[in-house]
């Protein structure tokens, strides 16, 4: 919307390497370390189909013979070696993680993404407007979080599948699972959002454009809302966390994708039947991904907060 | 100084200041009011300079956010040249406000610190629609020559610059709609004085060059000396006095107005010896019954606590005292 | 009281803040004596560095800010080098403090009474009878009125010229030789500043304390100090008895403050501006910082940074303009 953007300036990438936030990064180790191990695993989701070795869902390459490969070691009958091993089935375990972290981080990304918009949207305008609209929406938010959000995005997942026809449930099931998770995840953006509106609303810049008669929506929009962005991404960063962590703990539970569409969680569940007849690779390798890949976002997270907030720097 | 191009008549505003509906079925509590502002009248003639003065609680700011459509007023109304602004709605209203502004306390709030300058003074520009495309920037950049910055600074953010700078900016941005008439809410309040005389400065040559009629809102006397015509004292949301601004300095009519002149410092060491103002400003949600101003009085007579005083006309203006009106003033 | 040496003394202090971008120095080289008794008044703008002179004297650096030069002498011993902890007795015992807001130097949980009684008790060998009722006499003196009912009642059952009453109150309640006031009626109406600076002034003056009167007000110095300090951009301009500086003012920069005041008794049509604005710490100019907006800037200013120089009635002044030829070269 600017015409007043320069036209002759640094590029880009020398701005944001300029940038106090991108100097805060690069001093920080632990910012370094979880960014490199997000950005891996992020980097190998999104590229596995060139990246893994094995294609683990095309039952033409499959060997039954390779089942239960342990890592590193050629396979007794075929003399095959996987890096992570195999699974019962024969499949590459390391695969099957690059193709279960894209599923998982898809449905993280999708469900904070919907969390946001649905939060942002309602709090900008119960802090906006006030009054009765904002009791509502607030006690609306009380009610909500008195339930763990997990056993919201049971009953959600649970009531959605109830409506959904049995033959279109398997397709479904990702975008349903997204809905429960963002349902159930939706309070912390508003109330933020809603904070952070009551404290902008109320500065001579809005004001400024009140005398003018902006209407409200378009103050919402291009004046308060890139204002209330900073707080809003670093929930959005620890949410990113939770919501892969939640979608792997319903798809443990066995709620959340089938088989044909394993993310980590599924890989956990289908792992955790062998842990005790010796396969532990199955269970172990999974795990490690999801709790590196949570680790690391949640990690971002803190060191987001840390940075976005004055007072500490 | 012509007619009158604002009109204030009886502008009164109270704030609900109760505690939650729950704490107060709880304790038994009625609800509580707040009068900011009770009963103002007042006009500001086309190319003066009308200042209010008032300490904390006086209700200054409410004044101006009511006159500018920032607050609704609970009574009484506010004329812009013979237009009652309330129930003026649509494109009426739209005309209206192109022709008033507003300057802001604190240059460091007044700003979207997310925009760049150049959006940041367009923006009453692109709201009227008074201009388009490359004329947006062409005119933009006039405007930031006209208060003393370049063209070039459009294209920064507000935290490039500093508390001066940026109060240009705003001023740049109230020009920018070419209204007739600005509210300037302690526009040099958060600045420093060589900085505050800079703004001063300016306001003032703007004023002569384009014709513009000010309100200007300050604690500070000396500040509203030397930029006001006329002047009127705010004691706790009511009108103490109304004078000329020579006048007001030379003789002040109302007690409370002759305290706070008693308050400034003296300068210019000439050992002129202030008196001592006795006692503070009483909480606006219990103020004293009759004259506000009577536990403070030197003046002060039995009617003072149980009337409250109705301006009274005087020379070139009104007080609101029955020392005053009673001649013992 | 008798003896030659100042009560405090000041000597070439800097102060510096590291930086992602370098180290900006927020006061270079400040030098001041204060008298027994006397009252200094410190003005300046915003990030002159008056403040930040207050907080060094006292030890009160916010890291990663923190003296990195010069000297500070109370009595005679120097205490800029001190120990945290015998930098706490030092203030408080001996250098009180008052700040702009009143309720950053109370206890809101704590009664007026606990508070005072706990100050005066760790600075002085009484019981609690005697501590309170010196305390009640320190209120009563301070203007509190029903200062024996009061003073059990907590900060926020006060007004603020009376909480900033009750500061003043503690800050003398040790009985230092200096108060370090930072800008005690800034956040106080105007009717109630000129309340709290007489309170402050007498009670300092019956005491025999010195007071260290740090504000932008020239106004509130005028009537107040008698001398004055004028900082700019983190370096002592000038200083002088009040009356010279203020009526006479040396140093341009100080010139350019005086005319910039608009006062109730003139009325000039425009008042004497400064061009440009005292520059961010990060962008100090070389030489004499007031030289791109100096009226009377010679080629000297530019490349040579003024000392103070003495001048007469004790005033000293850093400018070029006042430097004898052949004196210094140049």
């Amino acid at each position: 919307m600017s015409d007043f953007t320069p036209e002759t300036r640094p590029s880009a990438l020398r701005r944001a390497w300029d940038s106090d936030l991108a100097y805060s990064f690069r001093t920080s180790p632990v910012a370094l370390v979880s960014g490199i191990v997000a950005l891996a695993i992020i980097l190998g989701a999104v590229f596995a189909p060139w990246l893994a070795p094995y294609d683990p869902f095309d039952p033409g390459s499959l060997n039954l013979m390779d089942g239960f490969t342990p890592p590193m070691e050629p396979n007794p009958f075929t003399g095959n070696v996987y890096w992570m091993g195999t699974d019962n089935q024969g499949r590459d375990v390391f695969s099957t993680i690059l193709y279960g972290a894209r599923t998982s981080l898809f449905v993280g990304f999708a469900a904070v993404l919907f969390a946001m918009v649905l939060g942002i949207s309602l709090g900008l305008v119960a802090g906006y407007r006030g009054g009765w609209l904002d009791g509502l929406l607030m006690r609306i938010a009380d009610v909500q979080l008195t339930f763990p959000s997990i056993l919201l995005a049971l009953l959600i997942f649970g009531v959605a599948r109830g409506f959904i026809p049995p033959a279109y449930r398997e397709a479904m099931a990702i975008w349903v699972l997204i809905i429960a998770i963002g349902l159930s995840d939706w309070v912390q953006y508003a109330r933020v959002v809603r904070g952070a509106t009551m404290v902008e609303k109320n500065k001579e810049y809005i004001q400024a454009a009140r005398v003018i008669g902006v209407h409200p929506a378009k103050i919402l929009v291009t004046h308060i809302l890139p204002n209330v962005m900073g707080p809003v991404l670093v929930i959005a960063t620890i949410g990113l966390a939770l919501a892969i962590i939640a979608e792997a703990t319903l798809s443990f539970l066995g709620v959340g994708l089938p088989p044909t569409q394993p993310s980590l969680g599924t890989l956990i569940r289908i792992g955790q039947g062998f842990l005790f007849s010796g396969e532990w690779w199955i269970l172990a390798f999974p795990a490690i991904a999801l709790l590196a890949l949570a680790l690391s976002v949640n990690l971002l997270g803190d060191w987001l907060r840390d940075a976005l907030n004055p007072r500490l720097r | 100084m012509g007619d009158a191009l604002v009109r204030v008549e009886g502008l009164t505003r109270y704030f609900d200041v109760s505690k939650p509906w729950l704490n107060r079925v709880i304790e038994r509590e009625p609800k509580a009011w707040l009068t900011a502002v009770a009963d103002v009248s007042f006009e500001i003639r086309r190319g003066e300079t009308f200042a209010l003065v008032g300490e904390s609680g006086s209700g200054k700011s409410t004044i101006a956010k009511m006159i500018v459509g920032l607050l609704p007023p609970s009574e009484g109304r506010i004329v812009f040249d013979g237009q009652p602004m309330a129930g003026t709605a649509g494109a009426a209203m739209r005309s209206l406000r192109r022709r008033f502004q507003m300057i802001f306390q604190d240059p460091f709030a007044s700003l979207n610190p997310r925009w760049r300058v150049g959006d940041i003074i367009a923006e009453p520009i692109r709201t009227f629609g008074l201009a388009s495309g490359a004329e947006v920037r062409r005119e933009v950049g006039r405007l930031l020559e006209v208060v003393g910055l370049g063209a070039a600074d459009a294209a920064k953010f507000p935290h490039e610059f500093s508390g001066g700078q940026r109060q240009r900016i705003a001023i740049a941005r109230a020009l920018s709609s070419k209204p007739e008439f600005i509210v300037c809410d302690e526009p040099t309040s958060a600045l420093d004085v060589s900085v505050q005389a800079q703004i001063l400065n300016l306001m003032r040559d703007l004023q002569d060059e384009f014709g513009l009629t000010y309100l200007f809102i300050s604690h500070d006397l000396s500040v509203v000396r030397h930029m006001a015509n006329r002047i009127g004292v705010l004691y706790l949301g009511r009108l103490a006095e109304v004078a000329e601004g020579k006048r007001l300095f030379r003789e002040p009519r109302h007690p409370y107005s002759r305290m706070l002149l008693d308050a400034v410092p003296d300068l210019e060491m000439s050992g002129r010896r202030r008196k001592r103002v006795e006692g503070e400003i009483p909480n606006p949600i219990d103020p004293p019954p009759g004259c506000a101003f009577h536990p403070r009085c030197p003046l002060v007579a039995d009617r003072c606590r149980r009337e409250i005083p109705a301006p009274v006309p005087v020379a070139d203006g009104m007080a609101a005292c029955f020392a005053v009106e009673e001649g013992r003033g | 009281m008798v003896s030659n040496v100042p009560l405090l003394s000041v000597r070439d202090l800097v102060v510096e803040f590291p930086t992602r971008r370098g180290m900006l120095r927020a006061l270079d080289k400040v030098s001041f004596d204060i008298a027994e008794g006397e009252v200094l008044g410190m003005v300046g703008e915003s990030g002159a560095g008056k403040s930040i002179t207050g907080s060094a004297i006292i030890g009160l650096i916010e890291p990663p800010g923190r003296i990195a030069g010069g000297e500070v002498w109370l009595r005679g011993e120097r205490i800029d080098n001190l120990s945290e902890e015998r930098m706490r007795r030092v203030r408080g015992r001996r250098i009180g403090m008052v700040f702009q807001d009143p309720l950053t130097s109370l206890n809101p949980l704590y009664t007026i009474a606990d508070q005072l009684i706990e100050t005066i008790r760790t600075h002085a060998d009484i019981g609690e009878k005697a501590a309170r009722d010196r305390a009640i006499g320190l209120l009563d003196q301070v203007g509190i009125p029903a200062a024996r009912r009061r003073i059990d009642d907590y900060p926020h059952h006060f007004s603020g010229g009376m909480r900033q009453r009750v500061v003043i109150a503690l800050a003398l309640a040790a009985e230092p030789d200096l108060v370090i006031a930072d800008e005690p009626t800034t956040a106080l109406d105007v009717s109630v500043q000129a309340q709290i600076i007489d309170v402050l002034k007498e009670i300092c003056a019956e005491r025999g304390a010195a007071v260290m009167l740090i504000t932008h007000d020239m106004g509130v110095i005028a009537e107040t100090a008698d001398r004055v300090a004028v900082l700019y951009a983190g370096r002592m301009a000038e200083i002088g008895p009040v009356a010279d500086v203020i009526k006479a003012a040396e140093h341009p920069y100080t010139r350019g403050l005086m005319g910039s005041i608009p006062t109730i008794t003139q009325t000039g049509d425009r008042l004497t501006q400064i061009p440009g604005a005292m520059p961010r710490l990060n962008a100090i100019p070389a030489g004499c910082a007031f030289n791109p907006r100096c009226p009377e800037v010679m080629p000297r200013c530019r490349s040579e940074r003024p000392e103070l120089l003495p001048r007469a009635q004790g005033r000293q002044v850093a400018c070029w303009l006042y430097a004898r030829e052949g004196v210094r070269h140049g």
